[in-house]
């Protein structure tokens, strides 16, 4: 079973690299796009055979290792 | 006295550490292999900088769960000298052995001599220096930015957890000798029980005048001479 995890920065903490992205973006002439945040994406492949066990076997290795609590959060999608 | 330097892979600031200890101290110094979970009787353990597992994932994240880890964090416990320079500052954030995160800096990759005030010197790594002295050593990181939340920055000033601050020459907290963004000019801290410290700047490639600067001999000396002072 796939699972897909997207880990992001909490909105109270800056991020350094999205914040360059938006000035590079601006002067690309983007000016509209008014903020970037960059986060990373992973899929994971679980042998689960339930999306519920899945859903649970990646939010433990989200919180243990994808993500870092202190700084960022995560969100989990499990394809049925 | 001994030093153990934990060697991940990737690390690359090991045998700055090993050539300050061992030749600029003359003190007994080994490297222990991330795989090993003997620290070979040390008396002192060095996270060294580098790029621990190629920095994947984040800085520290995989090096954390190295099997030498569990022996580093129970040597760490038992109120022994630990201390995490760069990259090893980095490992000791994730391993949760210090508090707090590093992000990006907010510019770019720095490589540079900078100022650092040394704010406490009660710890095993600043007991030599005087309070409010100010150091000349080199730093070398893109993820050097110290972050944690409010109420985290706020205990570890109240409990006096930042030994040392980025200042001007003159050692004034300015927003300009600030090198990464770090909160409140944070440029390396300690654990509660005080026998960990970590920091962003490099001591150990600032212990011999030939190489530009000698002021970073006195955190390695300050080590020796608490745990002399100890037996």
């Amino acid at each position: 079973m796939k699972a897909r995890v997207f880990v992001t920065l909490k909105p109270s903490v800056f991020d350094p690299q999205g914040h360059t992205i938006t000035e590079a973006l601006h002067q690309m002439g983007y000016g509209g796009v008014e903020d970037v945040r960059q986060g990373k994406y992973f899929e994971l492949t679980l042998p689960a055979s339930s999306k519920a066990q899945a859903e649970s076997l990646a939010a433990e290795v989200a919180h243990k290792l994808l993500a870092n609590p202190v700084i960022e959060s995560y969100r989990i999608e499990v394809a049925e | 006295m001994k030093f153990a330097i934990v060697v991940f892979p990737g690390s690359n600031c090991d045998h700055d550490a090993y050539h300050a200890t061992k030749h600029v101290l003359g003190q007994d110094a080994e490297f222990v292999w991330h795989k090993e979970t003997d620290l070979k009787g040390a008396d002192v353990v060095i996270l060294p900088g580098g790029f621990a597992h190629g920095d994947y994932l984040r800085t520290g994240a995989i090096a954390r769960f190295s099997p030498v880890m569990d022996s580093v964090k129970a040597f760490a416990s038992a109120g022994n000298p630990l201390i995490g320079i760069c990259n090893g500052f980095q490992i000791l954030l994730e391993a949760e052995l210090l508090p707090g995160a590093m992000l990006r800096n907010t510019e770019k990759y720095k490589c540079e001599y900078v100022h650092v005030r040394v704010e406490q010197t009660d710890t095993p790594f600043t007991n030599l220096c005087a309070r409010g002295q100010v150091l000349k050593i080199p730093i070398a990181h893109g993820e050097g930015n110290y972050y944690a939340d409010p109420d985290t920055v706020a205990a570890l000033e109240a409990n006096r957890q930042v030994v040392f601050r980025y200042v001007s020459p003159a050692g004034e907290v300015t927003a300009a000798a600030n090198p990464n963004g770090s909160l409140h000019n944070i440029a390396g801290i300690t654990n509660a029980t005080r026998n960990v410290v970590g920091l962003m700047p490099h001591p150990e490639r600032a212990a011999e005048s030939v190489l530009g600067s000698a002021d970073g001999k006195v955190v390695l000396e300050s080590v020796v001479s608490a745990l002399i002072a100890r037996t």
